[in-house]
């Protein structure tokens, strides 16, 4: 089936070839567009808009700079709503219509898989910029933001060394992000040593904002006399309600730490922090971490927005460290032919905003630092723990039957999914 | 990890009490350079320090000891970079020198100071700490709270201050919680005679919560026979109250999703059941009232700050208001042009509801708005066992308020007589002099009113987002569907049974299969009577 799927594809490609392939290079135009597609409206729109102002801000600035290869850039930005198959729609007028020759787009896992094909099709390149599940590497894909290994891993070990978790909940939102991340965690605790009993899982409704009984449940799990903590894997909006009923219901850090992946500066701008300090968050990135560099982004940020309360938050730097690597690539390559372009990717090396070098690895993540923050009442993180080198990202978790003989690599062995025991490509281990 | 932070833990503790009883008892003055060493450690801004110094100060035996753990805790506790010069703000904002307790000289105050941070590692040393102190505080609810800290926790090592409070204690209910918190240590220590271990255990059961259970189930397992039954029998008794209370807790929360439901729908019973419009724009009406209340509560924080803690009751009128207002605005350009078309209806408010969330999109952004939720409406109370958050105890209660007003509106007011009349016969009531233009614009202004206030109550539990109205619609309809169209006793009645399955259902199908049993349930109930749970009867229903 999947073989079948491939050639489909592969026949795609070379059609999209025969069509599009006489004239890749733009040189009639005196400016290199850049794709943008985020939702600007509809439920996603609350995270995703502030990607696009990021990017403009980006080009922007290097554009200021003199531009790439002699030229502007010229974003095009495109509205994809939120709406998982209109993101293909959009993805195919960018890279088809409007001639760009990459783009920076996508939040949800749902909507990046909804435009794999068409970036393989038409054969451009997409910078993911968000923490996701893993279990994917793609030749037209680059992820920058966190795998599980980089963020989800990190923070249980966080948790068992530091508060001396005994006792588990795993609660997330019911879609593939969460229930991913929640099986390699699972998987993970359990070769700790972690009994069954001592894990509750509990998936809820996207959007979700009862939570009384699930906060009160978690409560009773709690009050075994073993130290508990919950990992929030909950997306989006059902975070304010679900944090505003610990408050209330008097879950203190100090009792149930709380540690969320998906919550940062942007998301706890729409609560009152008081009664959540000292709860966690595992992230790559937070503003409250004071190098120059990152003292730099947030003032142009703010410069650019207007506004000096503005945040910044993970995503943003992701979509900065991408967004530069790709402008090195360009320079190396001397062109910004997708397939070129490709190839000069990996092992280019970029500054993040936390005081190390990020690097594109082969298999098209790149290495980050781990921070661990707690929440403070100002609504940012003050950072109590970060891992000593950068991650580097792997797209197959160890932790996962299926996928820990598979191997990523685009630079010696050509292949996303290249299986170490059957010595071939494309083969998922179940 | 766990054995060595149970140690230190422990060690603290003793240290806290050796400082308690030696330090008390010899009175003897601070030694100054040990108290100066210790405070240094708060000035370097790194966790270990910040530990050393907690420790420090305990050993030191500061006499400002308790105020300076009171206020390391709250935040409270600054210090000046420059100098080193460690302070505390005390209750009243008043800042003081943490080494004497004297107010900090004039030059300090001025200086931009630094406030010791602290992680939950430090947040529950200071805790520990500060609960051997505040078993002496001359505050009553301190001590209290010492006392159930204690109970929780179960540290044998505070046993002897706990029976020195004991015997310092005057007042009844303390002396109780305090006995428990005695109980519930004794129970589980090993060298204490066995008659005590077995009384100890039944005191703790007696108290019937979680935390007493978890003492009664925690027991050391070489525990002699006569403990081990009373605990047995206390767990058994704990845990036959605690089905009990399971369920009551379960019907509690779902009459309060009830009230939730109820609140989100009672507009659109109206809009929806009695003017007969389907009324996509619903949700969108709760948005708006929702926003209504940030805006009250900025203005009033900006101009009136005397007000504060009122800003939500006085966001209730203003959001009834803002949301009528639109409502009125809407039903006058789009949907009285389209009376008796419900197709044409439901697209065009679809698309109304479309305009006004990309609208308050581009007005206040994408992102969340903070409305504050007052001190009174904070925290939770605890009945029996089924805890209970203030806020929800007060939507409940709004909610049926609400439904009692309109109930009182339609039924009492000539203005209610005025919209029966016309919902049930437009020309009849036409032909008797009532204007029924206007009053379809009342009606649907009405509708969206309520429709705001209930976003007030939303902008409490919900975000306050543009998408906010979206995750209400869909029950908003099942809800007056459900409960029959035309009804506002239906919809009471629907709204809590909705609820109340639902909690019901949660525990054991979990959130998101109770949801789809849910709807699967009313989807066949549909079925067998399509007019919902209170169907109207007579000739309006034909018309």
């Amino acid at each position: 089936m999947r073989r079948f799927f491939g050639g489909v594809i592969a026949a795609g490609a070379l059609a999209a070839a025969a069509l599009f392939g006489g004239s890749p290079v733009l040189a009639a135009d005196d400016t290199i567009k850049v794709g943008v597609l985020h939702s600007l409206s509809g439920t996603m729109a609350i995270s995703e808009t502030t990607l696009k102002d990021a990017m403009l801000m980006l080009i922007d600035e290097q554009n200021k700079k003199g531009g790439l290869l002699g030229k502007k850039l010229e974003p095009v930005v495109v509205d994809p709503a939120s709406n998982w198959p209109l993101f293909a729609e959009k993805a195919k007028e960018l890279i088809a219509q409007d001639k760009v020759v990459v783009v920076f787009g996508c939040w949800t896992s749902v909507s990046r898989k909804s435009v794999l094909p068409v970036f393989k099709e038409l054969n451009s390149i997409l910078f993911y910029p968000v923490q996701y599940e893993g279990e994917e590497s793609e030749r037209n894909v680059f992820y920058t933001g966190a795998a599980p290994n980089q963020q989800a891993i990190p923070a249980v070990d966080y948790l068992m060394k530091e508060e001396g978790v005994k006792r588990w909940v795993l609660a997330g939102t019911d879609y593939v992000y969460p229930r991913t991340t929640n099986k390699i965690l699972e998987a993970y605790l359990k070769s700790k040593g972690v009994a069954d009993e001592d894990i509750m899982i509990n998936y809820t409704p996207f959007g979700h904002s009862d939570w009384q009984t699930i906060v009160s449940d978690i409560k009773k799990f709690g009050s075994t006399g073993k130290k508990t903590a919950v990992v929030s894997t909950i997306n989006g909006d059902a975070n304010v309600p679900f944090y505003k009923e610990l408050g209330n219901q008097g879950v203190k850090a100090t009792d149930i730490p709380v540690i969320a992946f998906s919550v940062g500066e942007e998301e706890l701008a729409g609560i009152d922090t008081a009664p959540l300090i000292g709860h966690l968050a595992a992230w790559n990135y937070f503003m409250s971490v004071d190098t120059p560099e990152n003292k730099a982004f947030i003032e142009k940020w703010q410069a650019f927005t207007k506004n000096p309360k503005r945040v910044t938050n993970d995503p943003m730097e992701a979509h900065y460290i991408g967004f530069n690597m790709w402008v090195k690539a360009v320079e190396k390559a001397g062109t910004t032919d997708a397939d070129k372009v490709i190839d000069a990717l990996p092992g280019i090396e970029q500054a993040n905003l936390t005081g190390g070098v990020s690097k594109m690895l082969p298999n098209h993540h790149i290495t980050k630092p781990v921070l661990i923050g707690e929440i403070k009442d100002d609504g940012q993180f003050d950072v109590v723990s970060r891992t000593d080198d950068l991650v580097p990202g792997d797209a197959w978790s160890d932790f996962l039957p299926g996928s820990k003989d598979l191997e990523a690599d685009w630079v010696t062995l050509k292949c996303g999914n290249y299986n170490t025991k059957t010595k071939k490509c494309g083969g998922q281990g179940t | 990890m766990p054995f060595t932070f149970i140690v230190s833990k422990a060690l603290r503790f003793v240290l806290t009490l050796a400082f308690l009883v030696f330090g008390a008892i010899a009175a003897s003055p601070a030694r100054a350079d040990a108290v100066d060493d210790a405070l240094a450690g708060f000035t370097t801004d790194k966790y270990d320090d910040t530990d050393k110094a907690i420790q420090g100060v305990i050993l030191s035996g500061a006499a400002m000891g308790g105020a300076i753990f009171d206020a390391l805790g709250a935040g409270r506790l600054v210090f000046d970079p420059q100098s080193k010069t460690v302070l505390y703000k005390d209750a009243s904002g008043a800042l003081k020198l943490a080494k004497t307790g004297e107010p900090a000289p004039a030059e300090l105050a001025g200086k931009p100071l630094k406030t010791v941070r602290l992680n939950n590692r430090l947040r529950r040393a200071v805790e520990a700490a500060s609960g051997a102190f505040e078993l002496r505080s001359p505050d009553r609810a301190k001590r209290i709270g010492a006392a159930k800290a204690i109970f929780k926790t179960r540290e044998p090592t505070a046993l002897p201050s706990i029976e020195a409070a004991l015997a310092a204690e005057s007042d009844p209910k303390v002396k109780e919680i305090l006995t428990q918190a005695r109980a519930a240590i004794v129970v589980g220590k090993a060298d204490a005679p066995e008659a005590d271990r077995a009384a100890a255990a039944a005191t703790v059961a007696a108290v019937g919560d979680a935390d007493a259970l978890a003492a009664l189930t925690n027991l050391p397992a070489d525990s002699p026979p006569a403990v081990s039954a009373a605990a047995a029998a206390g767990v058994a008794a704990i845990e036959r109250w605690q089905s009990v209370a399971n369920v009551v807790q379960n019907l509690v929360y779902g009459l309060s999703l009830g009230s939730v439901l109820l609140l989100a729908a009672i507009g659109l019973a109206i809009t929806f059941g009695v003017m007969g419009v389907i009324n996509m724009a619903h949700g969108e009406m709760v948005m708006i009232g929702a926003y209504a209340t940030f805006l009250t509560q900025a203005f009033i924080a900006d101009h009136v700050p005397a007000l504060n803690h009122a800003s939500l009751v006085i966001a209730i009128p203003v959001a009834f208001l803002v949301a009528g207002g639109v409502g009125v605005l809407i039903e006058r350009t789009v949907i009285r042009f389209l009376y008796g078309r419900p197709l044409e209806t439901l697209l065009a408010t679809w698309g109304v509801s479309l305009i006004l969330q990309q609208l308050v999109r581009t007005l206040f952004g994408p992102s969340n708005r903070e409305v504050s939720t007052p001190e009174w409406l904070q925290g939770s109370v605890e009945i029996l066992g089924v805890s209970l958050t203030w806020n929800r105890i007060a939507i409940i209660l709004f909610a049926l308020a609400v439904f009692a007003a309109l109930q009182l509106l339609l039924r009492r007011t000539s203005l209610g007589l005025q919209v029966r009349a016309v919902t049930q016969n437009r020309r009849m009531a036409g032909s008797m002099g009532i204007r029924t233009a206007r009053v379809d614009a009342l009606t649907f202004g009405l509708g969206s009113g309520v429709a705001g206030i209930a976003g007030v109550a939303l902008s409490q539990i919900d975000n306050v987002s543009p998408n906010l109205g979206q995750s209400y619609i869909i029950d908003s309809f099942l809800v007056v569907v459900f409960g029959g169209v035309g009804n506002l006793y239906g919809t009471l009645v629907g709204a809590m049974s909705i609820g109340v399955a639902n909690k019901l259902l949660e525990p054991w199908a979990g959130a998101v299969l109770g949801k789809i049993v849910l709807l699967v349930a009313i989807i066949l109930f549909i079925q067998k009577r399509p007019r919902g749970l209170f169907a109207l009867k007579g000739r309006a229903v034909e018309a």
